[in-house]
């Protein structure tokens, strides 16, 4: 039980880790200053949420949280492949922004009913704080959804692109029966069942047509450590600091 | 000899919020739990956002604080039981105002997030304000704008 457990928490905690740097890459960059401000926020909201799932995973005897950050290889990390795609375009970020957290609020909710009560009571914590990244997508794929040609054929462009990686998301673990008759997580299949509902919901309230998911192949490997050419890359500078001198005291 | 939770309580008292100067960590719900064992005290703390930075600062200030009263502190960052804005007492909401920052709607009227479409601005107490986004200078502020006085105001995020 403790390996399927740990599975569920690093793919977790990768997750919310590598985003997170993604959206801090847009510290400065932002189209507009309060988007600057918001990604940032949103970068500090998911590292320190990684934080909290990589401590979870030290009590269960894995390294300590530093360690597990910051010295490993790409090969290592169970992260879903949409969220080390580069930031690319504005729109991009905020496509994946939006089909990534409605993902992860969905997930964190359904955990605030994990048998195992560590994660129970810290996805009930991260689920309300999630509702503020799920507002800022939702409020933006509304808006620029229905805004210009120009705004609408770009997020379209954006969304069919990162639907396949979207997918990946919900790559079945190994484990999924044994979480699921454990009582630890309701499984990826539910999960996206439930996401489906909730993405289509917001497209249709913009002029964003959401491709038929049969026809869309998803792309898979992140979970068991496949990676695209991107995450390594970004591992690199994530821990450029770390690695001159790992016992540095902060 | 031995401090009473209410004695402990009074010390913390002096402890602030660092990023709110005028909040203590017991007016701002952070407080969970203290235990007196002698002159032992075990103080449990739980984040307002779970990604705050002045986290580690604050179990510090409170181990500094306890200390220099002779009494031997450990703090344990738990969420057993989680923060939310329900937990700021009245004091540390009127405190927030008097700073400068809106204090977070209750709760009970919290059902959606529709309620931080508007505040009330804490400069002049006019509700014809406007969110301008739900990300702040802090993990635990908004931005507004308040139509009336023509200021620009944050507030405490309702969680």
């Amino acid at each position: 039980m403790t390996f399927a457990l740990k599975e569920l928490l690093y793919k977790m905690a990768d997750d919310q880790l590598i985003l997170g740097h993604r959206n801090s890459e847009w510290t400065g960059m932002g189209p507009l200053l309060e988007e600057d401000i918001a990604f940032s926020s949103m970068a500090q909201d998911k590292v320190g949420q990684s934080l909290a799932l990589y401590t979870l995973l030290h009590k269960l005897g894995e390294s300590d949280p530093d360690t597990m950050a910051f010295t490993r290889n790409a090969n290592q990390f169970h992260n879903c492949i949409l969220v080390e795609l580069p930031n690319q375009e504005y729109d991009f970020s905020l496509i994946r922004h939006f089909l990534f957290d409605t993902a992860e609020a969905l997930r964190f909710e359904a955990l605030t009913h994990s048998s195992y009560e560590p994660l129970a009571q810290l996805a009930q914590k991260i689920r309300g704080e999630l509702r503020y990244h799920t507002l800022h997508a939702n409020t933006w794929i509304k808006q620029l959804g229905t805004a210009t040609p120009e705004s609408i054929s770009r997020l379209q462009h954006s969304l069919e692109l990162a639907l396949p990686y979207a997918l990946g998301i919900f790559e079945p673990s190994p484990y999924e029966a044994e979480l699921m008759a454990a009582g630890i997580f309701e499984g990826e299949q539910a999960l996206q069942d439930k996401w489906l509902v909730r993405i289509e919901s917001i497209c249709r309230q913009t002029s964003l047509v959401l491709p038929d998911l049969k026809v869309v192949t998803p792309v898979l490997g992140g979970r068991t450590g496949k990676h695209s050419e991107h995450l390594q890359p970004l591992l690199d500078e994530m821990s450029e600091v770390f690695r001159i001198d790992p016992g540095a005291e902060w | 000899m031995a401090y009473s939770r209410e004695e402990i309580f009074k010390i913390l008292e002096e402890v602030k919020d660092p990023e709110i100067p005028v909040l203590s960590l017991v007016d701002l719900g952070v407080i969970t739990e203290v235990t007196i064992e002698d002159s032992n005290v075990l103080v449990k703390m739980t984040p307002t956002f779970v990604g705050c930075p002045a986290m580690d600062y604050m179990r510090q200030e409170v181990e500094n604080a306890l200390m220099l009263q002779g009494l031997t502190p450990r703090v344990e960052i738990t969420f057993e039981k989680p923060w939310s804005s329900e937990l700021i007492s009245e004091k540390g909401k009127a405190a927030l105002k008097k700073y400068g920052l809106a204090p977070p709607p209750s709760n009970k009227i919290f059902t959606d997030l529709e309620i931080l479409e508007t505040a009330i601005c804490p400069r002049c107490n006019g509700t014809h304000t406007e969110l301008k986004s739900p990300f702040g200078p802090t993990l635990c502020r908004s931005l507004y704008y308040c139509h009336s006085c023509q200021e620009a105001f944050e507030q405490f995020k309702p969680l």
